[in-house]
């Protein structure tokens, strides 16, 4: 009978039926980071454990680290903190870690592929929702809590059901100035954001064909936003080119027996999904957020929606974003004034995004009022960006140039919101509180739609700043 | 990994209203900045709870009607977002026993789950009707019964739903199921010996 990836991955990784009915799931490759481990290692202790399988665990620093500076001890002593249990962690148990100042160092999600760490037909967990973004190889990956992360440590399994699977469809060609984070965006506000809850994602259609790696990873990254907590596209020659010659892709003899077997357990051409979707990528245009769930957005030159019109369920939801957001029915998202411009995020801080927002920069300013911040995804999307002098690009622009880590996403250090600041980001959650601050506003929308913000000191459509055609990916 | 079994929650109950509460508002990152859970229950729900205050409302939490309340009334997709596990940690060190919604994100009720937090579903009608009845007489008694999957208050008596694995494990005690995961280990050392990318695709 024709498969899915999900069945055969699932199938490949089931250790056994668990009394429970759930299955015991292998997990091939753990990722791990300093904020939703270190309960989980005081676990392991407790009960006398250790890491099964320490080869198949790779650490980073992300989440809390400073992206001002790489001094040691760090100045904020929580973070210091948290960073020394986890290189503890690792050391005590031959774990490698990619530290802060290390040439690998990254956000989680950007690391495990530029490492070759993330391949096809792995199952891969971490503690963090974002896991999803690793599925763009053709992976089962999907965020866990700490209390799984701990049984990961332990076992190298998780108990787990296995999900349903939803094939959407992305058909023709994205306009200029439209990218996969718009079409995820767009998705998420068609199927709402609790619309993949019990479904994995399998990403389809001439569209996902055409799109790059980086491309695959920001739509991967979003499953989650809108409910599905893993999504996937099958591996093809665009996955095996980027991996080949990384630090942890099989080399040689190996290599070839590997793109083999990554072309076998693809979906079968006549395999059915439980359910599927087409959505035309031609329609999309740049998406802008203006609630406080990815799902409240519209495009970019369109009224954002009057809570009356919607369906009964999302209307005060609707009422209490717009009034959190100081945004008023009707009104549109343009020229709504930007106080942060944030590029960055395992959504989108890979150099090709970086490229994407100097192209809109080069030249320009940032707007008097608005605070500029790029945070590259990795040590090594820095050292790749600065040298295309990008850093001098924005820096010059105005932006400050900043270490790797998550940042202004989750604001865990320094960077943050002050008050009710708008932020035009790009990175996944625009959520209460996300960036820092109780009060604070965010704009999610694709890293060139953030550059044009910065420079023009409110919202605009960057199809209206770029030559159609022009340099905007 | 010795539970204890857990049969049924009963006490009473505070609503909690609103579709797609993320783990975010629940437990603000920044209370994340610690090695250890401890401590988490003085920040569930913060930066609402002080945002209500502000506005001169009482957030439920805070709501002297709903002091002592074990027992947690939710709507559509409760815990999305984030897969901290904070979130659920703080509601049960806050004193949440159960949580009654229409419906979970699954990163937060797996995390529920682990932590012997029963999370379970009913009909949005029902939601509302045992929402409206906290809020009618605060004192009323809610009782969860896993065993029936019954939910009753006052004259009200609902269906829930639980997946058969969580409510197994909840009721068996091995709600913690590391203990399975690690039976007959040598099976799994045998088991990943053969996946291809852990033997050189050979
Ligand atoms: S960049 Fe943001 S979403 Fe991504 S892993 Fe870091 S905190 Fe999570």
């Amino acid at each position: 009978m024709a498969q899915t990836l999900l069945d055969k991955v699932w199938d490949l990784h089931t250790v056994r039926r668990l009394p429970t009915g759930q299955t015991q799931l292998f997990i091939g490759l753990h990722l791990i980071h300093e904020v939703t481990t270190p309960q989980a290692f005081a676990m392991l202790r407790e009960r006398g454990l250790a890491p099964a399988f320490p080869d198949r665990i790779f650490g980073t620093m992300d989440h809390i680290i400073p992206t001002s500076s790489l001094r040691r001890p760090a100045p904020d002593p929580v973070a210091e903190e948290m960073m020394a249990t986890l290189e503890a962690n690792c050391h005590e148990h031959h774990i490698p870690l990619y530290g802060l100042g290390d040439a690998h160092q990254g956000i989680v999600h950007v690391i495990g592929p530029e490492l070759g760490l993330t391949q096809p037909g792995m199952t891969i967990a971490c503690g963090d929702s974002h896991t999803s973004t690793h599925g763009a190889f053709g992976a089962l990956a999907f965020g866990i809590g700490t209390s799984q992360v701990r049984d990961v440590l332990a076992s190298q399994c998780l108990a787990m059901d296995k999900p349903k699977l939803r094939r959407v469809r992305f058909e023709g060609t994205m306009g200029p100035g439209v990218t996969a984070k718009d079409l995820a965006l767009a998705m998420i506000r068609q199927l709402g954001v609790n619309g993949g809850v019990g479904f994995a994602y399998e990403y389809a259609g001439d569209a996902v064909a055409r799109m790059t790696m980086d491309e695959r990873m920001t739509l991967c990254n979003l499953s989650i936003e809108g409910g599905a907590r893993m999504g996937y596209v099958n591996p093809d020659d665009t996955t095996f080119a980027f991996l080949r010659g990384r630090e942890h892709a099989p080399k040689g003899e190996a290599w070839d027996r590997a793109v083999a077997w990554w072309r076998s357990i693809a979906s079968d051409a006549n395999a059915a999904a439980d359910d599927e979707r087409a959505i035309d990528a031609a329609r999309i245009g740049p998406v802008v957020t203006w609630g406080t769930n990815p799902g409240q957005s519209v495009m970019v030159d369109e009224p954002i929606p009057d809570p009356a019109s919607l369906p009964p369920g999302e209307r005060e939801a609707a009422l209490e974003a717009l009034q959190f957001m100081g945004f008023d029915a009707g009104e549109a998202v343009k020229r709504r004034r930007v106080d942060v411009a944030f590029i960055g995020s395992c959504t989108n801080a890979r150099l090709s995004d970086l490229r994407a927002a100097a192209s809109l920069v080069r030249g320009q300013r940032v707007a008097r009022h608005v605070r500029g911040l790029v945070v590259p995804g990795s040590r090594e999307v820095q050292h790749a960006a600065e040298a295309e002098g990008l850093d001098e690009v924005f820096k010059a622009a105005g932006f400050e140039w900043r270490e790797p880590g998550c940042s202004l996403c989750l604001g865990m250090n320094d960077d943050k919101l002050s008050g009710a600041e708008t932020c035009a980001s790009s990175s996944n959650r625009n959520f209460r509180g996300r960036q820092g601050s109780p009060t604070g506003r965010t704009l999610l929308m694709s890293p060139a739609m953030v550059a044009a913000a910065a420079v023009a000191g409110e919202v605009v459509d960057v199809r209206s700043v770029v030559p159609r055609g022009g340099a905007v990916q | 990994m010795s539970a204890s079994r857990i049969l049924s929650v009963t006490g009473r109950a505070l609503p909690l209203a609103g579709d797609d509460i993320d783990t975010d508002r629940i437990m603000p990152a920044r209370h994340l900045r610690a090695i250890t859970f401890d401590g988490l229950e003085r920040h569930v729900f913060g930066d609402d709870r002080a945002h209500a205050s502000r506005d001169g409302r009482v957030h439920p939490m805070d709501d002297p009607r709903f002091a002592g309340a074990s027992v947690m009334v939710v709507n559509r997709n409760f815990g999305c977002g984030s897969s901290r596990e904070h979130a659920p940690q703080g509601l049960v060190r806050w004193g949440i026993r159960g949580i009654i919604g229409e419906s979970f994100s699954e990163i937060f009720f797996g995390n529920a789950v682990m932590l012997g937090l029963p999370a379970v579903t009913a009909a949005p009608a029902d939601v509302a009707a045992l929402q409206a009845a906290i809020e009618r007489d605060p004192q009323i008694e809610v009782r969860l019964d896993l065993e029936s999957m019954r939910v009753t208050a006052g004259t009200l008596d609902l269906a829930v739903h639980l997946p058969a694995a969580a409510r197994d494990a909840l009721l068996t005690g091995r709600w913690d199921g590391l203990g399975l995961l690690l039976q007959d280990f040598d099976q799994v050392r045998a088991f990943a010996a053969k996946l291809p990318y852990l033997r050189d695709f050979a």
